[in-house]
């Protein structure tokens, strides 16, 4: 039995390194798009909001796994045919971006107004003023939710399972299929994401830690 | 475009999303409930214990905490029955799971919300002569409810949307109805547009709910 585990290793890697990939891409387009929505439901006025929160509202009101069985069967109805990792992976970053929105807009609603002003008073212009006053402060309290919305994308990730992509928990019941030995590889499985997991939860608390100095 | 939408199949086969959305709804509820009493026994336990059993309580919040529950569910599921001579049909398979996926979330709210109740207010409980169970019964108790009512409504919504995953172990659920009309008629879109206000309106129709009882309870 636990030979089979052995023997099924590389191709478990194989997975983890589809799992792994499809997170990176997951984490990177979630942050760049979440900051920018974030920003714009912080700073804007009301008619650029309220699309940014619907869509916020929207997204994190419905499973995650109905979000992808949405996009990837629903989709090429419109004509878009996606093939599932793109799809799969465009839900998770939907799904990615809406939480990064709230920490981002948690982040910077935190901040005390008068930082805004004090900005203001000695002439930087709004660009300026997010990127030399606001942001670095808003920076601390982003981090460590932010790291914990990491944790829940590689979690995630785990669902493109159902739309067929090979990545570490496919690759685990597929390895069951041909072993049947189902409670070595789970448990490889489990121990797996557990370590990528764990650190970076770790990592979040020491960081909260690291700034639990700063009171306002 | 060449598709047209046609919302006809959807309403023959509604029922099956109607019992689905109940069947999502009773599987959060229990799932809750018995969450609570394993996050509340714990995070009792892990206040009077010794590090041993700490780092046994740790080890399990941590350990559910960072496995997707996809993986759990399967594990519990198709794992389980081969080591130990066990027999569960789906429901009870994901309910054993969803349970102890939310103990481990509750244990953490629950640890918080003890925390958070102040030390003198335990200790005017003492003074006026009330036992230790009684100070804990009606003293302790109701105070961490207060503190921790947002956070349980945010984790009964959360479970409700995580019954979705129910659906890989074929229980009749109100993500398992989506699939079953989606393959069955191909009438994708129209099922996903009726699912999504379900899932939405559910979701957010409770945690209104709960909202208004959080302020006719909140701490003034």
């Amino acid at each position: 039995m636990f030979w089979s585990v052995i023997e099924s290793l590389p191709f478990v890697w194989r997975g983890l390194l589809v799992t792994l990939g499809a997170a990176a891409l997951t984490v990177s387009m979630s942050l760049v798009a979440g900051l920018l929505l974030g920003t714009i439901v912080t700073y804007a006025p009301w008619p650029a909001r309220i699309p940014v929160r619907l869509f916020s509202d929207l997204i994190r009101g419905i499973p995650i796994l109905v979000l992808i069985f949405f996009v990837y069967y629903g989709l090429p109805v419109t004509g878009l045919n996606l093939n599932n990792f793109a799809a799969g992976v465009l839900a998770i970053t939907l799904f990615s971006t809406a939480q990064v929105v709230e920490i981002t807009r948690g982040s910077l609603q935190s901040l005390h107004h008068g930082q805004m002003e004090a900005a203001k008073a000695i002439g930087l212009n709004f660009p300026q003023r997010l990127t030399y006053v606001i942001f670095p402060q808003a920076v601390r309290r982003f981090l460590p939710p932010w790291i914990n919305s990491v944790t829940d994308a590689v979690k995630g990730t785990a669902l493109l399972s159902l739309v067929g992509i090979v990545d570490l928990m496919l690759a685990i019941q597929q390895v069951i299929g041909r072993t049947y030995a189902p409670m070595p590889l789970y448990v490889l499985g489990a121990l797996i994401y557990f370590v990528i997991n764990y650190s970076l939860s770790s990592l979040s608390r020491r960081l909260e830690a690291r700034y639990a100095y700063i009171k306002e | 475009m060449l598709y047209h939408l046609n919302f006809g199949l959807i309403w023959k086969n509604i029922g099956k999303l109607e019992w689905g959305l109940l069947l999502s709804l009773e599987l959060a509820v229990v799932a809750i409930a018995i969450g609570v009493v394993i996050g509340l026994g714990l995070a009792l336990i892990y206040e009077q214990s010794s590090r041993p059993v700490r780092a046994l309580v740790s080890l399990y919040v941590e350990f559910i905490r960072n496995v997707p529950l996809l993986l759990l569910v399967y594990l519990v599921f198709y794992g389980i029955p081969t080591v130990v001579d066990i027999r569960y049909d789906g429901v009870t398979s994901f309910l054993a799971t969803l349970s102890l996926y939310a103990g481990a979330y509750l244990v953490e709210i629950f640890r918080a919300g003890l925390a958070a109740v102040p030390r003198g207010l335990t200790d005017a409980g003492r003074a006026i002569g009330l036992t230790p169970l009684q100070g804990f019964i009606h003293v302790r108790l109701p105070t961490m409810f207060r503190v921790i009512l947002p956070s349980l409504s945010n984790t009964f919504v959360s479970l409700f949307k995580d019954t979705s995953v129910a659906s890989v172990l074929a229980v009749p659920e109100l993500t398992y109805g989506a699939q079953w009309i989606n393959f069955n008629t191909f009438r994708i879109v129209e099922v996903y547009a009726v699912v999504t206000p379900m899932y939405l309106i559910a979701g957010y129709g409770i945690l209104g709910a709960l909202r208004l009882l959080e302020r006719r309870f909140a701490v003034s």
